[in-house]
């Protein structure tokens, strides 16, 4: 049984209305019970009737919060290296139709970028690899390599790209992967295909089970997610919960992280959320994650702006990007095309800004949370004996 | 003369701190040295053992304070003997901390990986103080594999949920020729008193110091709490009655 077949259980039209139909009573129930509720108890908490309650959520959420991780905020930027795409998606800056600059970084450039990152005294040990989906410009084996050569730089290494084979994963935890994110965008299967018309991103059920065939061969964490604001926003969180707590209980060597893609309604041409969130809506979203559970690892990017982000460095949240550019070659080249971007970041202070920002909370920043030594895939037999 | 011994160490304290979750490295100095602690745990993980300049081992070297690196993260026993060796090569201890604790949501050690690492860690010549569930059989089973003491743990790391394991740490204490060390879960510096009237021999503490208002101060007070528990051990603790006890009311007529 995968996630599939789990989660039929759930209709998505009786959820939304079950989230629509909580009341005051509902919630005051759910948050006597503290931390670690189950997906429907986490329903209540990110419905209509639970906004009342925020200011009460957000003061559990900080001390379990703090309990659990203490007063430390990892940080980590993301690493753009190809926006080649074959798909459709029609809310993306990457997708096919849009006439913008290809490019797929060398592993020189790569490594370039790589360098630039950690300048400045910048001591980045955690890298987020981006790519768009092109098998032909950026498959496993162009994966394979730059997650070698990054590796030469720091200790713990992400992707974010296309769902992958189960052998696929495997073969990239050899180079040292650590983790991988993989948002479903939406939980509305039916309403899926409107979002995502061609292309291989299309098959709904492919993507849904792309956490499944990553604890089969162990990765170390799973990031999990929604594009919010494609779909009621409400009903997408508690399927994602309901992601989350199939993910711990199955897989339980695995970590999961969850992080917070917003659409926002802007002037122009473009793709407008069908569901608005607000900031304070988000607000209720992390803190309803951290009472599903303690350790779940909350990520906030730089999507949000500068407010926002150093507000809730108290309140949930655990990892958080910096210094981010979301176009390939943005690092070490000033000049890089901006419309090669994915999307325009809301918060684009320095790392050293950022860094007093989270300092200025009495907060250590923690830049290294992992050694690739313990990566003990990477470690050919060689190494292995020689020690 | 009340001394603690582990693996031919003679420990100056018998409070243990860890290093994680700390505001800051000088708070976490500040906060070690208020407890007195000799012994501090620190995470692979969390430093750059090639770099001279990690900040974090950097804010460790403290004097009278000894190293003991931990091998969290790690999810077998193989994984656990690889990083072994990689930390007594860089950082030159043979003290290790075994913890392998697969399990992401509650770090619950693993004990049949840990039997496995121990036995072979312990003919490598380390001395392994392994963080394991409250499981009088397996801290048995340890003490004859060769660990130099257990460190059985109180509640969920984290959790500051005191001695929910109580009923198990009695029995361990009563039967164990090594020292027990109580690991994690401990909240308060009366809860490190109550484990140290149990007869534990050291508890380890990391969150209950790191996340309080006050890290150093609580540092002391849980220096103060874990000396108190030590000394009412020693004095033996009188006698708990549910209620006063009359002068021989059964057996008066003896006197008669």
């Amino acid at each position: 049984m995968t996630f599939y077949d789990y989660k039929q259980k759930w209709d998505w039209d009786k959820m939304t209305l079950f989230i629509e139909n909580a009341t005051a009573a509902d919630v005051e129930r759910v948050l006597a019970k503290g931390v670690n509720i189950t997906p429907e108890d986490f329903a209540v908490l990110v419905s209509p009737a639970a906004a009342p309650y925020l200011e009460q959520m957000a003061r559990m959420s900080a001390e379990a919060t703090r309990r659990r991780f203490g007063r430390t905020m990892q940080i980590y930027t993301p690493l753009y290296i190809s926006n080649y795409c074959t798909n459709h998606c029609v809310y993306c800056g990457f997708n096919c139709k849009n006439k913008i600059g290809r490019v797929t970084l060398t592993q020189e450039q790569i490594e370039k970028e790589a360098q630039a990152i950690q300048s400045g005294g910048h001591p980045f040990k955690h890298i987020l690899l981006v790519t768009g989906e092109s098998p032909k410009h950026a498959g496993v084996d162009y994966m394979a390599e730059s997650i070698d050569t990054v590796s030469k730089y720091f200790e713990q290494t992400s992707i974010e790209v296309q769902p992958l084979d189960t052998a696929d994963y495997a073969k990239l935890m050899e180079h040292g992967l650590h983790t991988v994110c993989v948002y479903q965008e939406t939980y509305n299967e039916k309403r899926y295909p409107l979002y995502h018309p061609a292309g291989r991103k299309r098959d709904y059920r492919y993507r849904l089970e792309t956490p499944d065939r990553m604890g089969e061969v162990g990765i170390y964490k799973v990031g999990v997610g929604n594009l919010i604001g494609l779909e009621n926003w409400r009903t997408d969180a508690f399927f994602t919960a309901l992601h989350i707590h199939y993910i711990q209980n199955k897989y339980w060597r695995t970590k999961c992280s969850i992080s917070f893609p917003r659409l926002r309604p802007f002037v122009g041409e473009g793709f407008q959320p069908n569901y608005p969130t607000s900031e304070r809506d988000l607000l209720q979203l992390i803190t309803a994650y951290r009472l599903l559970s303690e350790d779940l690892e909350i990520s906030l990017s730089t999507r949000e702006r500068p407010h926002f982000r150093d507000n809730v460095i108290e309140l949930g949240v655990t990892t958080m990007s910096a210094g981010s550019k979301t176009a390939p070659g943005g690092y070490s080249d000033d000049d890089v095309n901006k419309e090669l971007e994915q999307f325009s970041v809301n918060d684009d202070r320095s790392v050293d800004e950022i860094v007093k920002a989270i300092k200025a909370h009495d907060f250590e920043v923690v830049w290294k949370d992992w050694d690739l030594s313990l990566n003990y895939n990477t470690f050919r037999a060689a190494e292995r004996k020689a020690l | 003369m009340d001394t603690l011994n582990i693996g031919g160490r003679v420990m100056r304290s018998r409070l243990f701190v860890g290093t994680g979750k700390f505001a800051s490295n000088a708070v976490m100095s500040k906060a070690i040295e208020a407890t007195g602690s000799s012994l501090v745990t620190v995470a692979l993980k969390r430093v750059s053992l090639e770099d001279k300049e990690d900040d974090m081992l950097r804010s460790l070297k403290l004097p009278g304070v000894e190293l003991l690196p931990n091998t969290s993260g790690v999810r077998n026993a193989e994984e656990a003997l690889f990083a072994a060796r990689l930390a007594r090569e860089a950082l030159g201890t043979n003290l290790l901390k075994l913890e392998i604790h697969p399990d992401q949501r509650y770090l619950m050690p693993d004990p049949v990986e840990t039997l496995k690492a121990c036995e072979q860690l312990v003919k490598e010549g380390f001395i392994v103080m392994p963080y394991i569930h409250a499981d009088p059989v397996l801290c048995k089973r340890l003490e004859d594999a060769g660990a130099a003491c257990v460190m059985p743990l109180g509640a969920p790391i984290g959790s500051n949920k005191g001695l929910a394991t109580l009923e198990f740490l009695r029995i361990i204490i009563e039967q164990s020729n090594v020292p027990v060390v109580v690991d994690a879960g401990i909240g308060t510096p009366s809860q490190a008193a109550a484990a140290m009237e149990l007869g534990a021999d050291a508890v380890l503490v990391n969150t209950a110091i790191a996340v309080a208002g006050d890290p150093v101060a609580m540092g002391h007070a849980f220096k103060l709490a874990v000396e108190a528990g030590r000394e009412a051990f020693l004095a033996k603790t009188a006698p708990v009655n549910d209620k006063a006890s009359a002068t021989s009311p059964l057996t008066a007529f003896l006197n008669d």
